[in-house]
Parts: C-alpha cells; structure tokens; sequence
C-alpha cells in the first residue's frame, strides 16, 4: 500500500528537507519502518533504543491518532497520510540533575 | 557557546517570554516560537539565521507538577503551527520558565527535546524574569548546545 507520511519541521533537517516521503506497507509501524529505512537518522528521534515509539512522538493516521486505533498494528491502506506531529515537554525537574 | 548557531529576537518579544514566565510564577509558563530560518528559505544566504517574530503563548498542560514540568500537547502544537502559517512564519522553537531554578536544560528537558527546535529557557526567581538561555538538541540526543540570543531593537530577516 502506497502512504504519504507527513514530516514535522524538526526532522526535515533528516529528510533533505522534504516535508512528506512515500512509503509501502500495509500497518502503521511499517509504514515508520520504512520511513526510517529510507531516512536512517530518523529512527533516534522517533524511537527509543528499545524501538519503542517515544512518547512525545504522536503518529496520526489521517486525523485518526493511532493511539486510540490499534496503534502501530493498525492497517493503512492506499492513499492514507500518516503525520507526525511533535508534542513538547520539559521542565526544570527541581531536583533533575542539570546538563552543561 | 555554540559555534554558529544564533537566535535573533527583538528586545519586545524577549521581553514578553519573561513576562509571562512571572506571570504564571510559580508555574512555569511556555509557549511556541515562531519566526523563520533561512534553512526553509528559497536562495537562503550563506550565513545560517533564525530570527524570531512573533510568539504563541500557550497553557501549561501539566497542571498535575506545574512548578516543575511543562507539556505542550499535539493539538496545541497545530494551533502554533497553524497560526505560524497564517503569519506566513514557522514554528522555529518553544520556551519555557524555569520558577526559582538556574536558565539551563535539565536532563529531562533532554530527555523530550527535538532535534532542530531552539529551546528558550528564562529563568524566573522570585517572580522575577532572570537569565535567558537558548539550546539546540545535538543530533545524538545525548547533549545540547547553546546557542547566542542576539536581542534586536528590530526584526530584520
């Protein structure tokens, strides 16, 4: 199945500055495992070193987020767009051990 | 410091990141940058820019630690980028408060950080806007660099 992935500004540095890629497959996480076999730098900024999808990475399947779909497992079909949207977090943490 | 990366932002605009983080004192406050950078730009110049025009103040989602955490959920970060858009800008990076705590990225600040975006951290102490600090995640996620703020009396990108 042939998915347009949408790519949010902070990763386009990683995509040659492309804002969207084509991708084949038939599930949600074949479709980012595809992504980040075109685009290899991508795969750290979308998953953990354990390959789970990070947290603040949020993958929407048409206006669908896949959380509340099957999540990665959910199927796409032909003409789907996928979008990466990035949610932001932070915070002095108190008693967070600070970085130079 | 950074070699080569700079943030430029008006004295008004830098102004108005410290305001709001006192007025949400002792919560940290944040909110989108947006502005442009010349890595988008058609016929960019050489020299690598990003300047700030404007801000979207946004509500801190962590009502549940406040004082020490900040989120910005996916919804409202369509909204900034949506209103970037119609000032025909993009979202060029975030800020936050730090209340009573030093203008410097902590490891959970890290550990949630983007590539790319400028991070701007003010630091508030006492309800009074201090330091202001901006970082850029590096490519490893295992460190930031900081850039230089370069505050202007006008925009000019």
């Amino acid at each position: 199945m042939a998915v347009k992935v949408i790519i949010p500004t902070p990763l386009r540095v990683y995509t040659a500055k492309r804002d969207s890629a084509e991708v084949s497959a038939q599930t949600v996480g074949e479709a980012l495992g595809d992504l980040t076999s075109q685009f290899a730098e991508l795969r750290k900024h979308l998953f953990t070193d354990d390959g789970k999808l990070r947290s603040f990475v949020n993958v929407y399947l048409n206006d669908e987020d896949i959380r509340y779909m099957a999540k990665e497992a959910t199927p796409v079909k032909d003409g789907d767009v996928l979008s990466i949207v990035p949610s932001i977090a932070g915070g002095s943490g108190a008693s967070d051990p600070e970085l130079a | 410091m950074a070699d080569g990366f700079r943030l430029n932002i008006s004295h008004d605009l830098a102004e108005r990141i410290g305001q709001h983080g006192a007025e949400t004192f002792p919560h940290e406050c944040c909110g989108a940058l947006l502005g442009r950078d010349s890595a988008f730009e058609e016929n960019s110049s050489a020299e690598p820019a990003r300047e700030v025009l404007e801000l979207f103040p946004l509500v801190n989602r962590r009502d549940d630690s406040p004082r020490n955490r900040f989120a910005v959920a996916a919804e409202d970060v369509l909204d900034a980028e949506k209103a970037a858009r119609q000032h025909g800008l993009d979202v060029v990076g975030w800020y936050h408060s730090h209340p009573d705590h030093p203008a410097r990225p902590s490891q959970f600040d890290r550990e949630h950080a983007w590539p790319w975006y400028s991070y701007v951290i003010v630091s508030v102490l006492s309800g009074k806007p201090e330091d202001m600090t901006s970082w850029r995640l590096n490519d490893d996620r295992q460190a930031y660099t900081q850039e230089q703020i370069e505050i202007r009396n006008r925009a000019a990108v």
